[in-house]
């Protein structure tokens, strides 16, 4: 085998490269912000006492927890023009992180205000505080504080899981390092390089999330 | 062209699932074994050994096992190694699963109260003993829900072998798709077999779990 490495490509695509980062970042920013919202929303929904509020959260969670993000992206690809929706690949890409990631955050959730003693809740509205407000302050705040490692460990993933988007040719990191190694057949050194640049983003992520996690759960428990 | 979706492109789905299957298993035995290195190495008493192993799963945790298909897989040819695409894959996520289970047999491990250890040593028991007989059977019993877990995401992860071309379910589904131009039949078809592989497993998982939460609580 008479293989040099040649890193020059990589070198010239560097800027392209870079906003593919970006591009990854804003995916997966926004579709984690759509996660939360599911995974709130579907909490909601699933601890009511109507029936058919709680099923279609459960058979939702099964469902996209036990198929590959990869069909689930395409059955969405190919069903949103279906109902009328054409938008674009980086949109419906979004929307597909946005619904898996929001199946795993309803787990995650679910599990966090279950932890919440009923006693706080019913202390809550003795003091008169509105429904509302007792969700808000007493349920989700100390309930997203307990959860915060698993969420944004499940957060992290959702970054990764977001190269798979490339496969529907959404705007995103690893759909721009593809289109340089079809014209540069430097598959290697390419798709090593944004390897790096993944893990860099990852590491960029669990700074930015520790960060905030110093600044917002910073209370006292007692 | 313009096939409808029969039996023929039934049986080629059913084609594709073995190979996923098989894909599969091969990465849960050969991540199985590379993973007990792993979880070993992690929690020896060398430096070194813990450090490159700490090393090795930040880095299969930190990036997209997409990128990892991608890098071992071109990263074989490099070397001159002519392999077939399904054992270039299979060495790919046997290389992802390795550091997966290495970190949850790492995990529960360590979860192990330090007393057993010291137990086995004080009955001058030699670290293979003590890691066969005492220490592991405990740790893969705590592990096992997240054992099984893990093998979930690896049969979803397997379809990601249809990026690099190689003929599993999902692959299967697509080329199928592009036949019939049935996309929304074809893919929810896949994703209804895949729910019925995965979906036992994930059922099976949660009520280990929830016995062994039992079992604590009291």
């Amino acid at each position: 085998m008479d293989y040099t490495l040649d890193f020059s490509v990589v070198a010239d695509a560097l800027p392209e490269l870079l906003q593919g980062c970006l591009a990854t970042i804003g995916l997966a920013l926004a579709g984690m912000t759509l996660a939360l919202v599911i995974g709130i929303g579907g909490v909601v929904m699933r601890g009511s006492n109507r029936r058919w509020l709680r099923l279609p959260v459960i058979v939702f969670v099964e469902v996209i927890r036990n198929t590959p993000f990869l069909v689930q992206i395409f059955f969405l690809f190919f069903a949103l023009p279906n109902i009328g929706l054409t938008l674009n690949p980086t949109v419906t890409a979004i929307i597909a992180l946005g619904l898996n990631g929001g199946a795993y955050a309803i787990e995650i959730i679910r599990g966090g205000v279950q932890s919440i003693d009923k006693g706080q809740i019913e202390a809550g509205l003795a003091l008169g505080l509105h429904k509302s407000q007792v969700f808000r302050m007493i349920v989700l705040k100390p309930a997203l504080r307990a959860i915060y490692p698993s969420l944004t460990g499940q957060f992290i993933m959702l970054t990764l899981t977001s190269s798979i988007c490339s496969a529907i040719a959404a705007y995103e990191l690893t759909s721009v390092a593809q289109r340089i190694e079809s014209d540069s057949f430097r598959s290697f050194e390419v798709y090593f390089t944004i390897t790096l640049m993944y893990l860099g983003i990852s590491w960029l992520m669990m700074t930015g999330f520790s960060v905030f996690s110093r600044r917002y759960f910073h209370y006292p428990t007692r | 062209m313009g096939n409808s979706f029969g039996f023929g492109e039934f049986t080629f789905l059913m084609h594709g699932l073995s190979w996923t299957v098989l894909l599969a298993a091969i990465a849960f035995v050969g991540g199985g074994i590379g993973g007990l290195g792993v979880a070993l190495a992690r929690t020896s008493t060398s430096l070194v050994a813990r450090r490159i192993t700490a090393g090795y799963i930040a880095v299969f945790q930190g990036t997209p096992l997409l990128m990892q298909l991608f890098v071992v897989y071109y990263g074989l040819g490099l070397l001159g190694l002519n392999l077939p695409a399904w054992l270039a894959v299979a060495i790919g996520f046997t290389l992802h699963a390795s550091a997966f289970l290495g970190e949850i047999w790492r995990g529960a491990i360590e979860a192990l109260p330090k007393g057993q250890t010291e137990a086995a040593k004080a009955l001058g028991m030699h670290y293979l003993p003590r890691m066969r007989d005492v220490i592991l059977p405990q740790a893969f019993r705590i592990a096992l829900p997240a054992t099984v877990g893990f093998l979930v995401q690896l049969i979803k992860g397997t379809s990601l072998a249809a990026i690099v071309g190689f003929i599993e379910l999902a692959r299967a589904g697509q080329i199928v798709s592009n036949q019939t131009f049935a996309p929304l039949l074809v893919f929810g078809v896949v994703g209804l077999v895949y729910f019925a592989l995965c979906w036992p497993l994930s059922l099976y998982g949660s009520r280990i779990e929830n016995r062994m939460a039992r079992a604590t609580a009291r």
